[in-house]
């Protein structure tokens, strides 16, 4: 395997409701930033790829306008995913690794707000037999959540202190949403949203767009003081069905995560894409992490959650850990689909 | 590339305009079953699969990888899901291909499926986007203008057009999978068929299919244990270009051009004409035949129509093009390119049927999407490189 680097990352601030730059503006924002700490002009990136999904902004092909963002002229070896910007990322490390190619930008956008986010996530459930049901995001949320706390996972309290942790670690995050400081057991009283979710259990509705620069062995040491290298990247998906499903567990996260090696040293930073509270707690068992690790210190989807975006964050904001200095080995956690279907485990390292 | 990569299992439904036999899951377990029965593997031996469709508007599922997981063996697996407009079949195929280049892993099930009669992709292709000019009549109408320019800037005759819907639904006469059997269509029928957007008329459109095309690859050691010969990818490449700015040329996109000579680089062809055997080419309207043949090098610039005219891309010509049938006579959109790549593949196998192309043992795949702006290529042979 080629090594393969995070050498540059950016992103915009979420909010709930963008409503001055479309996509494209969001885009060009960030390549532009994330291009510039790699030392990149606009078009030298060897490959590029993005992940964005038209069902948030009601129209097909809103990955094509993005494609004026990144200056595609003359025209540039490119591919596009209809899912998170984490799964791009994996794409082109997976296109680096043939060689004849140095560097990759990978970029993500979502804007949420143009939909009822809620009921728009419906229409990845079976068109036949599940989708026509009705159940929303939150309904499976609360399933899920449900199975933690029959289990003896967690308790409602203990969720609480996860969202009081998450909000409170976003005040040195500029870019997250929700932030400040919160006392659990105030957040107990707030009433049900859909029981047992309380609104502190879900992830904030964001819009948002994120790039990520990725470079090649020496090329990532000249243009990076500390490259975060990736030295294991994998995804695994289980059936959609949730009755097929042990939602207390997330053995496509295991799996990936023994894949990518992540047992092979220990964690310091994990920044892992749970958008509820009680997925924290199942990733975090099936990482297998323990209370040496810093989980989310950038606040984490409960404090900024851009679909198809969030999970590249998870990438970007491990990696600069790595490039900060604050850390020697991290990992990176992206999900997809109901109840955690689908999961991304990489670990970075310095040096 | 580190590894060879190998094709040694292909597969496709019977295409038709409603599959109401099955459903989705039940339409690219279909193809997925045909490929794994000619590489003569299960799903069990399977190490990551990629899925490739049109927009999610079509069907109104959105990304559908994740419904469809189960039904493609997908559990515990690495799964991608690829969306590159029109191109997509093959830029699916090209990123299931880098898996096994790369060395990542050792067998690759790609699958690229629509299904039409669940959909509408004519309202899903007339989007309405702020601050641009609405394109409310689907492909068609935004194709027409290019090739009326290519008509005027080649002096082209009107009846090109006809020659090659003519000739790929004769074409697929000989394609048991192909959506239009149409006996006894002749250029008189095309030209008095309704005019649907000027110049292209209704006998000179795609139909609108359900289908699915499914892939297996693998490795050097996996194409030593095929049952059936293996074709191996030659070379293979992608680009794109934005679809507006002023200048632009969209009869003859640079993109075309440029994916074109990177794929012919990288299989090692120095001239296109002499060196492939056959080419199955994205053409979704008649007048895309002649148009392409000059983008990718097989006629000089303004002369695709007359190669068209001369008979060379029937089957038994010079250089036969499209010799399935085509996207003309099968369109289940986000599968279609990777038909294509499928139909190549087939050939340098020696296992394309009756409509197989003697002694073909180069072979062009292509793929194209949006506003001619997204491309996707691969070369295909019969020796392994």
């Amino acid at each position: 395997m080629r090594e393969v680097a995070i050498i540059g990352f950016a992103q915009t601030r979420s909010v709930r409701r963008e409503v001055e730059r479309d996509e494209v503006e969001l885009v060009q924002q960030v390549v532009a930033e994330a291009l510039a700490q790699a030392g990149l002009k606009r078009g030298e990136a060897g490959f590029t790829c993005s992940g964005s999904c038209d069902f948030l902004t009601g129209r097909p092909f809103s990955f094509v306008g993005a494609l004026d963002a990144i200056g595609a002229w003359p025209p540039v070896e490119e591919s596009h995913v209809e899912m998170d910007g984490a799964f791009a990322l994996y794409e082109a490390w997976v296109r680096l690794q043939h060689g004849d190619l140095d560097t990759a930008l990978v970029y993500a956008f979502g804007k949420s707000s143009p939909g009822d986010l809620r009921r728009v996530l419906t229409a990845q459930l079976d068109p036949y037999v599940v989708a026509p049901l009705g159940p929303d995001a939150l309904a499976l949320a609360a399933l899920q959540t449900r199975a933690v706390l029959d289990a003896g996972l967690a308790t409602e309290r203990e969720l609480a202190v996860i969202a009081a942790m998450a909000r409170g670690r976003a005040l040195d995050n500029p870019f997250a949403q929700v932030r400040g400081r919160f006392d659990p057991d105030t957040l107990l009283e707030a009433p049900y949203l859909l029981e047992p979710l309380r609104k502190h259990d879900c992830p904030p509705i964001s819009d948002g767009a994120a790039a990520i620069v990725l470079a090649v062995g020496d090329a990532a040491r000249r243009a990076c003081a500390r490259p975060a290298w990736i030295r294991g990247i994998d995804h695994r998906i289980e059936p959609q069905s949730l009755g097929a499903r042990d939602l207390t567990r997330s053995v496509s996260t295991t799996l990936a995560a023994q894949k990518a090696g992540v047992g092979d040293g220990p964690i310091e930073v994990a920044e892992l894409h749970a958008p509820f509270t009680a997925q924290q707690v199942v990733l975090t068992r099936a990482l297998g992490l323990g209370l040496t690790t810093s989980i989310n210190p950038s606040g984490g989807p409960l404090a900024a959650n851009p679909m198809m975006v969030a999970g590249l964050l998870r990438l970007g904001e491990a990696a600069r850990r790595i490039h900060s200095g604050e850390a020697q080995r991290v990992l990176a956690h992206a999900t997809s689909g109901p109840c955690l279907q689908q999961n991304l485990v990489a670990v970075l390292e310095a040096g | 590339m580190a590894e060879r990569v190998a094709i040694v299992g292909v597969g496709q439904t019977h295409h038709a305009a409603r599959r109401k036999d099955v459903s989705i899951p039940g339409l690219v377990r279909e193809a997925v079953d045909r490929a794994l029965t000619d590489a003569e593997c299960t799903l069990a031996d399977i190490d990551a699969v990629v899925l490739g469709k049109a927009p999610d508007f079509f069907e109104g599922v959105m990304m559908p990888e994740l419904f469809l997981a189960d039904a493609l063996g997908a559990a515990g697996k690495p799964i991608l899901r690829v969306h590159t407009a029109g191109s997509v079949g093959g830029s699916t195929a090209i990123v299931g291909a880098h898996m096994v280049a790369a060395g990542i892993h050792k067998r690759v099930l790609v699958v690229a499926f629509e299904k039409q009669s669940e959909s509408d992709a004519m309202w899903a292709l007339s989007p309405q986007y702020p601050f641009q000019p609405p394109m409310a009549a689907g492909a068609g109408g935004y194709f027409a203008p290019l090739i009326r320019a290519y008509m005027q800037q080649s002096g082209a005759p009107n009846h090109i057009g006809a020659l090659v819907a003519v000739k790929d639904r004769q074409h697929a006469l000989l394609n048991p999978y192909a959506h239009l059997h149409m006996e006894g269509i002749t250029v008189e029928t095309v030209l008095a068929s309704p005019m649907l957007w000027e110049p292209v008329r209704y006998l000179e459109t795609c139909p609108s299919s359900d289908g699915a095309c499914a892939m297996v690859f693998t490795d050097d050691a996996g194409a030593r244990k095929a049952p059936r010969p293996p074709a191996w990818i030659l070379g293979m490449s992608t680009r794109s270009e934005p679809i507006i700015f002023s200048g632009r040329d969209q009869v003859d996109p640079r993109a075309g051009r440029d994916c074109a000579a990177a794929v012919y680089a990288s299989a090692g062809i120095s001239d296109p004409r002499r060196d492939l055997d056959m080419a199955e080419i994205y053409v979704p309207f008649s007048w895309f035949e002649p148009m392409w043949l000059e983008n990718l090098g097989f006629a000089d610039k303004g002369h695709g129509w007359r190669r068209t005219e001369a008979g060379d891309t029937r089957l038994g010509g010079a250089f036969p093009v499209n010799a399935s049938g085509g996207v003309l006579s099968t369109n289940p959109i986000g599968a279609s390119g990777m038909i294509r790549f499928a139909e190549a593949a087939q050939q340098v196998r020696g296992l394309a049927g009756a409509h197989q192309v003697d002694g073909a043992r180069r072979a062009l795949g292509h793929a194209y999407g949006g506003g001619s702006q997204f491309f996707a290529m691969y070369v295909v042979g019969r020796e392994r490189p």
